[in-house]
């Protein structure tokens, strides 16, 4: 049982940092998007070239994932998702906006990166052991750690930092915040450049754990809508809660119904079809938007 | 205007870059050849050996003056179609392909692929060559299909029975991905075992295809304490991140696997915890890579910038199908001729030291030689390298 909870805990704080972002860019937008996943590869792809290449410090490769996600972001959003969202009243046209990005960077990562798994050396040896009760390899504990760590400030700077306001505030009400002097273009190129660096962390921090390749992009998507219908869509807390109640999902089905085969993302999607159908805007979000 | 001269530059310059290409093309007729596969997705790297051997070996034959079938020498060009892992797909791979005129194709790379690709290739005429197992597709009265490498019905009782008398190995656990190809070969695989009086202490386990996190789901696999952890079926991207978990939850028996996998992979993702994991590999280790094998080698690496061992067994294919056609020129635009050609077809191979030779078998398994005769090599994983374990032949 100790396991499973370790599990589940470890497997939270993963999927808790890979929700932010993507709801972080729904928040601001109302943009789904489905790139997040390939973001997030592109991450691991440039830790992976960074520190297992190039063998530079880890943090340093860390840094290069973060700097080259805002900036593949901030230039996603000013030339392609803001000139579609001032140009179309339409929600699809967005989202095939984002499906088609999601195509484009994964030809783009088969070409620059190739098709092979990709990992890098471990950047803590040893495993925790407490009486066979508890098993945890030492990186993952630092990567835990640092996953939550980096999720405080991140909470952090959004309440108590200038961006952090305005971002909330454009996030709550597009035109009030216009109306109150906040440059909604400015920002909102900020907040996606922001939502693409926290794919590129958790992509850098992950490498280390799962190693990258190119076919992780559209399943992490998929888990990252999961974590955000279950939290509800646009609210930061309601990510990080959805991101750890699929993890404790996830960790104590794959022990419990083992067993019976792979069950358990069947049993997940049935027990979300329910929960949604009694509450579609998840635990945090608000009926009205 | 200057973006007007810089498109037309470009364009230009585009011409121009094509057009030696299309000359050296242009002196021999094309003998086009068809790949359909999966190159894209985690399971990627299957195809996309395949896929670049094929055009490593094209581009080495047209360089050196094309391929002499009878009479006529001619250049090979591959066309490639990427099935995506879908079934679906790939029965438009192999329609474009009939439509293309080709009735050689190498592919798909799994199981549901090519059984769903086989009307339309018996319908047109198309003799492939699948890297799946269903014996249905090689047993008549099926017969365009012929298998690719070593099945895992073939591999998995020779493995377990040289672990089990070398190794002393009496338990054994299977893992598999949930889908049709990894279960497919965990069943064959826990009957092989059982057979040889193994004792399965767990098999129901499977994971995700898309996972990347294996250790909730090994954990009750390996609280099974087996003496053999068998990763049925299992791609090189998942490899690794399975031994990897394994090893940390503190499995110290052996891992086994029957697909082929990739060093560089297992170094970068697993490195020292990957040593003593066996597998299936390609058929030259560079303990029986000949010559021209090592050439194979550098030119792939050259086109491509990094080498796949997987490529080892995926340079075969291409090769069986032009030396037969070499063999029987009548067979280049009938498949029945290449059918009869099939049963007396002997060379020798090529990419081997020593007097191997290339054949078709499958008499045991299929009841008829619908099987390329690459040599069983079962290897183990050592500081970063595959040493050959042992070496069988397949019948």
């Amino acid at each position: 049982m100790e396991q499973v909870v370790a599990n589940g805990i470890y497997l939270g704080s993963q999927y808790a940092m890979i929700a932010l972002g993507l709801t972080l860019i729904f928040a601001l937008m109302n943009v789904l998007n489905f790139a997040h996943g390939q973001m997030y590869v592109i991450g691991g792809f440039v830790t992976y070239t960074f520190y297992g290449q190039f063998q530079m410090p880890f943090l340093l490769a860390l840094l290069m994932s973060c700097l080259t996600l805002t900036v593949l972001g901030a230039l996603i959003e000013k030339f392609l998702f803001g000139p579609v969202i001032r140009r179309s009243a339409r929600e699809e046209s967005t989202m095939l906006l984002a499906a088609g990005i999601a195509f484009l960077l994964d030809a783009i990562i088969l070409l620059v990166f190739g098709e092979k798994q990709r990992g890098v050396p471990k950047i803590v040896d040893g495993v925790f052991n407490w009486d066979f009760r508890i098993i945890m390899p030492y990186d993952r504990i630092l990567i835990c750690a640092l996953a939550i760590l980096s999720i405080v400030a991140f909470i952090t700077f959004m309440q108590f930092s200038r961006t952090g306001r305005a971002l909330r505030a454009l996030a709550q009400d597009r035109d009030a915040a216009q109306l109150m002097g906040v440059n909604v273009n400015r920002y909102s190129m900020i907040g996606f450049a922001l939502g693409a660096m926290l794919a590129g962390l958790v992509g850098g921090l992950l490498v280390t754990i799962t190693g990258v390749n190119l076919g992780m992009g559209g399943p992490t998507s998929i888990k990252a809508f999961l974590m955000v219908m279950i939290g509800g869509a646009g609210v930061i807390s309601g990510a990080i809660v959805g991101g750890f109640i699929l993890g404790m999902l996830e960790a104590v089905g794959l022990a419990v119904l083992s067993q019976y085969g792979d069950i358990t993302y069947l049993v997940i999607f049935v027990a979300l079809m329910i929960f949604l159908t009694i509450r579609p805007q998840g635990l945090m979000g608000k009926p009205w938007g | 205007m200057k973006r007007r001269n810089l498109f037309t530059t470009m364009a230009a310059a585009l011409a121009l870059a094509t057009v030696p290409a299309t000359a050296a093309l242009a002196d021999n007729p094309v003998l086009k050849i068809g790949f359909v596969g999966v190159t894209s997705g985690p399971a990627a790297a299957w195809g996309i050996s395949n896929q670049r051997s094929m055009e490593t070996r094209a581009a080495w034959l047209n360089e050196i003056g094309g391929y002499k079938i009878g009479d006529v020498t001619y250049d090979i060009e591959i066309v490639s179609f990427d099935d995506q892992k879908d079934p679906k797909r790939a029965i438009a791979g192999m329609e474009k392909m009939a439509q293309e005129g080709i009735h050689y194709v190498v592919g798909p790379n799994v199981d549901d692929g090519a059984a769903a690709v086989r009307p339309v290739a018996e319908a047109n005429g198309i003799i492939y060559f699948p890297y799946a197992f269903p014996k249905a597709l090689y047993t008549a009265p099926a017969s365009n299909a012929v298998l690719g490498m070593v099945a895992n019905y073939q591999s998995g009782p020779a493995i377990y029975k040289y672990l089990k008398e070398e190794k002393g190995v009496k338990t054994v656990a299977f893992i598999a991905a949930n889908e049709s190809d990894p279960l497919s070969q965990r069943d064959s695989g826990l009957v092989a075992a059982e057979a040889l009086g193994l004792e399965a202490v767990s098999a129901n386990v499977t994971y995700q295809v898309d996972t990347t996190d294996f250790t909730p789901v090994l954990t009750p696999v390996i609280r099974t304490r087996p003496d053999l952890l068998v990763l049925s079926g299992v791609t090189p991207a998942n490899a690794p991140q399975l031994i990897r978990s394994a090893r940390e939850l503190g499995f110290q028996g052996l891992i086994s696997t029957e697909t082929a996998q990739d060093a560089q992979v297992l170094r970068e993702s697993a490195g020292d915890l990957a040593n003593g994991f066996i597998s299936v590999g390609g058929a030259s280790t560079p303990e029986i890579a000949s010559d021209m094998m090592k050439e194979f080698v550098a030119r792939y690496t050259e086109m491509f910038g990094e080498y796949n061992d997987e490529s080892n067994t995926k340079v075969y294919a291409l090769e069986y199908i032009l030396a037969t056609l070499a063999e029987n020129p009548a067979a280049i635009n009938d498949v029945e001729a290449f059918k009869q050609t099939m049963d007396t077809f002997e060379v020798p191979n090529p990419y081997m030291k020593g007097d191997a030779v290339m054949r078709y078998v499958g008499m045991s398994s299929f009841g008829q030689r619908r099987q390329v005769a690459v040599p069983l090599v079962v290897n183990v994983f050592q500081d970063g390298e595959f040493e050959t374990l042992f070496v069988a032949e397949v019948d």
